[in-house]
């Protein structure tokens, strides 16, 4: 009975919120350019689903590209720096200064050299800076977390120095690598919604854009109904890689 | 003739001196058991004795070459993503074995520590005691002529402990290796060993040395024989005069 009250509850919630929301629009005559109630919302969103949904690809697709990329550099480099005392010296402060960048800013200076022909690989690149950090700061950590002892071991019976990174230390670091993916990702579409903003209207068609394009033509129930779209796809991909990180954990651990 | 020697090795760590002058020579196929108060330095001896760490002062002579050194330390430190079977093989792989070969023998060192059935287990799936024994089989499945073991019991019950030890006696009786047995515990450090060394606090140092009478492995009842009880009470009485200083 609780459990069930539990999984009612947040539904619940949304559906008073909404509920308030409609009355409130209806009983106050707000004008729907300022704030349209959910039944239009709803209705924009059914109308403009194909749309929506092509947009959401879109940049789902941009943010799936980077997430990929980022994955890559990030662990090549907490490779180095785990094999490196001098590499690791010199690549660390320029990763954090990539951490502290808004994305916002380097926006303009992307989009200009991607050209004004490929704004989609200014996307990736700017999705690619954001989703970095958190894959490489927990590479490099669980790089680091291998048991001493088992280490010691490796020592002991001669292991090379490619032999404890590929036997030892990336094994020991999945865990850190699966939470570093699932954040990377969450911030891999952040970073590409922020991008087609950054691009504008010459952009690619992403669900940004959708919202940029609504927005100029005060068309709010679109806009709300874009945005409802982007929550939807966040939760989904957050919800999947909640998932993918407990197989994996349940993998490595073996139960 | 020894397997391997400290003389006179000294361990300084930054926070201060860790050992010595301690000395201790382990003959082939002969079991010494260390015993000493918490931070006396067994643990720093023996990874002299394992060749993982120099000593400050002194000399370390080492006659086993590669692969020919095991260690088993307080935690059966298995890597939670292998198998059992695999991690009994990791020694093999790392030295270069073709992954068939050393599964063969793996599979093997796990048969002779009676666990046999356990090789696809991940060692989250064993108990305390079956992953002591799984580490126990990678120690020996290079044959080592060195077997380092560092309180390789401390964190079992007592019923796996007594049963642990009977099974390391029964191996070395089977394979022969020169053992060294780090332990806190002074009825163990008896009941295994020919020789028990006792050191003095940190930096340990030798407090005494008690030949134990006795076959190996032990019979039954050996724990309440008077020679077991005689040497248990030295070796307390030189650990407590040690302790005092």
């Amino acid at each position: 009975m609780r459990r069930a009250g539990e999984l009612v509850a947040p539904w619940a919630l949304i559906a008073l919120l909404l509920g308030g929301w409609e009355i409130a629009c209806r009983a106050l005559d707000v004008p729907p350019y300022l704030l349209p109630p959910p039944s239009r919302v709803g209705h924009a969103l059914v109308a403009n689903l194909p749309a929506l949904m092509s947009a959401a690809w879109r940049t789902l697709a941009v943010a799936l590209l980077a997430l990929v990329i980022a994955s890559l550099i990030a662990q090549a480099l907490a490779v180095l720096v785990a094999l490196s005392a001098i590499l690791d010296r010199a690549i660390r402060p320029l990763a954090s200064v990539i951490q502290v960048t808004p994305v916002v800013a380097i926006a303009p200076l992307f989009l200009i050299w991607a050209g004004i022909d490929h704004p989609e690989r200014a996307l990736v690149a700017l999705a690619v800076v954001v989703a970095f950090f958190p894959i490489f700061s927990g590479a490099v950590a669980g790089l680091r977390s291998a048991d001493p002892d088992l280490e010691r071991l490796f020592d002991l019976y001669g292991a090379t120095r490619w032999q404890k990174v590929l036997r030892l230390r990336l094994p020991s670091a999945v865990p850190f690598l699966l939470e570093g993916h699932k954040v990377g990702a969450g911030l891999a579409i952040i970073g590409a919604v922020v991008a087609e903003f950054g691009a504008g209207s010459g952009g690619v068609r992403g669900l940004a854009w959708q919202i940029l394009d609504a927005g100029n033509k005060l068309e709010t129930d679109r806009m709300i109904a874009a945005l409802a779209a982007l929550g939807i796809m966040g939760v989904a991909l957050h919800g999947l890689l909640e998932l993918a990180e407990r197989a994996g954990l349940k993998w490595w651990r073996g139960q | 003739m020894s397997v391997a020697a400290l003389r006179d090795v000294e361990v300084d760590y930054a926070r201060g001196p860790a050992l010595g002058p301690f000395s201790l020579e382990v003959g082939p196929g002969e079991i010494v058991s260390l015993v000493g108060p918490s931070g006396c330095g067994k643990s720093t001896a023996l990874r002299l004795l394992a060749g993982l760490e120099a000593p400050t002062r002194g000399a370390v002579q080492r006659d086993p070459g590669r692969g020919e050194t095991a260690v088993v330390f307080q935690a059966p430190t298995l890597a939670p993503w292998l198998s059992a079977a695999a991690n009994v093989a990791l020694p093999l792989e790392l030295a270069g074995q073709a992954g068939r070969a050393a599964r063969a023998r793996a599979n093997e060192a796990l048969a002779r520590v009676g666990l046999t059935g356990a090789e696809p287990a991940r060692p989250a799936q064993l108990s305390g005691g079956m992953a002591m024994r799984v580490s126990l089989a990678r120690a020996l499945v290079t044959q080592p002529r060195l077997l380092l073991l560092d309180e390789p019991f401390a964190a079992l019950d007592e019923i796996t402990r007594r049963a642990l030890a009977d099974d390391v006696l029964r191996l070395w009786d089977a394979l022969r290796p020169a053992i060294v047995f780090v332990t806190h515990s002074v009825e163990e450090a008896v009941y295994m060993a020919e020789r028990v060394v006792v050191m003095t606090g940190g930096p340990g140092r030798t407090a005494g040395e008690f030949p134990v009478e006795g076959d190996l492995p032990r019979p039954a009842g050996f724990r309440t024989t008077p020679g077991f009880r005689r040497t248990v009470e030295a070796v307390s009485h030189a650990l407590a005069q040690g302790m005092a200083g």
